[in-house]
């Protein structure tokens, strides 16, 4: 499956749109990390644990999307577009959007 | 006596700790950046070398989540009540930016170039006590492989 963020694929023709395709999710760190975190906090810096959690949430929320598609027939995603909102204090939500298509 | 003892021993370590961590971060994004030089990031819709065929594309992302120290978001807290520019957040949303961007490059190091850039910034913390503790700047874009290019020594 090709998935870019733009409206085309480069050097291929798109054949046939399939609609809009998303997938998401909303996971929080366990209380450990939490308070992991809030030390750091103290200190500034990056926060690990955090930087970890969103970026796994965000292959998860992918997958999803992919499989959408997959079930479409579709064998690309253009326009993907990311979207982050937090739900509550060290839970988020991640949401991810994009085109099915078909390629030749 | 104890709580100002605790608040002030708080904004001390605030203040060495993230003094020093922020130096060096910027210190870690300079030379970065500079290394990074040869793969350039637009944020324009089509790639810049149209005479070249293109290989594959993929759709790459990075993303980094910083915290500002006790001392900053206390100087923050005393802006905050006359108004005015924040130094403070300044400077830690332009590490978060910067920082994705190299994780963005870091993770197609045998790409040609980075077309359609975004940029997309979160608070994680907000609704909690303290409103804009740590900020989430996620990087994404598409890569561009051209056929027969090989840079940064990256075998296609």
């Amino acid at each position: 499956m090709i998935i870019t963020n733009t409206e085309t694929i480069p050097n291929k023709t798109i054949s046939i749109c399939h609609g809009v395709v998303s997938g998401s999710t909303v996971r929080a760190k366990h209380a450990g990390r939490d308070f992991m975190a809030g030390l750091k906090n103290l200190v500034g810096g990056e926060l690990v644990g955090y930087t970890e959690l969103l970026s796994e949430s965000r292959e998860q929320a992918m997958e999803r999307m992919k499989a959408q598609a997959a079930e479409l027939g579709a064998n690309g995603i253009v326009n993907v577009r990311f979207s982050t909102s937090s739900v509550s204090a060290g839970a988020s939500e991640i949401y991810i959007y994009g085109t099915a298509v078909t390629v030749e | 006596m104890l709580q100002i003892a605790i608040i002030v021993s708080l904004l001390l370590l605030g203040y060495v700790f993230g003094r020093h961590a922020e130096a060096k971060h910027y210190r870690y994004i300079e030379a970065k950046e500079s290394e990074l030089l040869a793969l350039p990031a637009t944020n324009l819709r089509t790639p810049l070398n149209t005479s070249k065929t293109i290989s594959h594309t993929e759709l790459v992302t990075g993303n980094v989540v910083i915290s500002v120290d006790y001392f900053k978001r206390m100087l923050a807290t005393l802006r905050a009540l006359v108004g005015g520019e924040i130094n403070a957040y300044e400077t830690l949303v332009d590490r978060a930016r910067r920082e994705a961007i190299i994780r963005l490059k870091t993770s197609c190091l045998g790409a040609s170039e980075i077309i359609n850039l975004r940029l997309e910034t979160s608070s994680i913390s907000k609704g909690g006590r303290n409103q804009i503790g740590s900020v989430e700047v996620l990087a994404y874009g598409t890569a561009i492989y051209y056929q027969g290019a090989n840079t940064e020594g990256t075998v296609l």
